[in-house]
């Protein structure tokens, strides 16, 4: 697979999986106005997915298309991070996954607007505005719930301190993250880094919340090597194209 | 008083649909503080375009006039024709009267 291809699918898969996630929590959130805030989150990253999956699917030229990508590919073959794949046990969880790749989300679009990739650095463009907007709520959220009850308080540190270890793998160069920061298309990931410590220190501070101390860290995502947990979401994913190959929409 | 479910409290919800003019009741909305309500607002009410300003309001600080009051609070002085002004031709051009 060429470079450029697997950093399209790093991008679309982080965002298809993540919405796939939010949307799995859509008639559950904790009440109707956070219920449809979450939606419209999973709506923005369905949007940035499809756009990323429609042109990656050009590049091989043997007629694929974005649901190919989507429904047709197994679970060794996704990208995606191993954080945004994690499931949502409670809003507290929902709430700090969003917030740790959000305010990864918003230091990478910006970056990558300056991409040579005239596509990548239009889509980047594109997100940016929705993605600045979904690190504000989810900002929030972490302060509302670190500053809020005792036990909101400990069901927000629980979650940071359980996902944390999924967020060194944010920062990993892959192959095509390598090949593509080498030729100006891609985005170096030590700079982001440096920028998402500095916002997550900040609102967890204001939160009131502690960072955790632990340095252990799981990764795999990037080659596709998943947790346990996507090869269930994709069998709830896949499941209807996987059983009538010719449905449309 | 809150209960263990509660869903945050009652605000009123407003639209500009363009930049100087009028706010419009669009709805109303729960929420726990300011910031989670002008979001839940943006997030319920203006993802379609519907408008360019966004103002929400506590509704427990909204005074409105009693039902039972309204019978002598509203009626008006139909018989007193001068209270109406209904005698002027607008000039052309004023679209918000």
């Amino acid at each position: 697979m060429n470079t450029t291809l697997k950093y399209y699918l790093q991008i679309a898969d982080n965002a298809l999986i993540l919405s796939h996630r939010l949307a799995e929590n859509t008639s559950k959130g904790p009440f109707l106005e956070e219920d449809l805030a979450g939606a419209n989150v999973a709506l923005d990253l369905i949007g940035l997915a499809e756009a990323v999956y429609t042109e990656a699917a050009k590049m091989e030229n043997q007629g694929q298309t974005a649901d190919d990508l989507v429904y047709r590919r197994e679970e060794k073959e996704f990208l995606n991070c191993l954080l945004s794949e994690q499931p949502n046990r409670d809003f507290a969880h929902l709430v700090t996954r969003q917030f740790l790749l959000d305010a990864f989300n918003y230091s990478y679009f910006i970056a990558l607007t300056e991409s040579k990739d005239p596509f990548l650095s239009a889509i980047a463009f594109k997100s940016l505005k929705e993605v600045t907007y979904h690190l504000r709520r989810s900002s929030e959220w972490m302060i509302r719930l670190g500053t809020g009850t005792e036990e909101s308080k400990h069901r927000i540190q629980i979650a940071i301190n359980t996902l944390w270890k999924f967020t060194p793998e944010l920062f990993e160069e892959s192959d095509a993250d390598k090949a593509m920061l080498a030729n100006g298309c891609g985005v170096n990931l030590s700079d982001i880094q440096q920028q998402w410590d500095q916002k997550v220190n900040e609102i967890l501070f204001l939160g009131h919340l502690d960072i955790p101390k632990n340095k252990f860290s799981v990764r795999g995502g990037k080659e596709g090597i998943h947790t346990e947990h996507l090869g269930h979401l994709l069998a709830e994913m896949q499941f209807l194209p996987g059983k009538y190959p010719d449905a449309v929409w | 008083m809150k209960t263990a479910d509660s869903q945050g409290e009652l605000w009123e919800v407003f639209i500009q649909s363009k930049p100087g003019q009028s706010f419009k009741h669009a709805g109303s909305i729960h929420a726990f503080d300011k910031d989670n309500a002008i979001e839940n607002a943006r997030d319920i009410y203006t993802r379609r375009n519907e408008g360019t300003g966004l103002w929400v309001v506590p509704s427990k600080e909204i005074i409105a006039v009693a039902l039972n009051e309204s019978d002598y609070f509203f009626e008006p002085a139909t018989d007193k024709i001068y209270r109406h002004p209904t005698f002027y031709n607008l000039p052309e051009g004023v679209t918000h009267m």
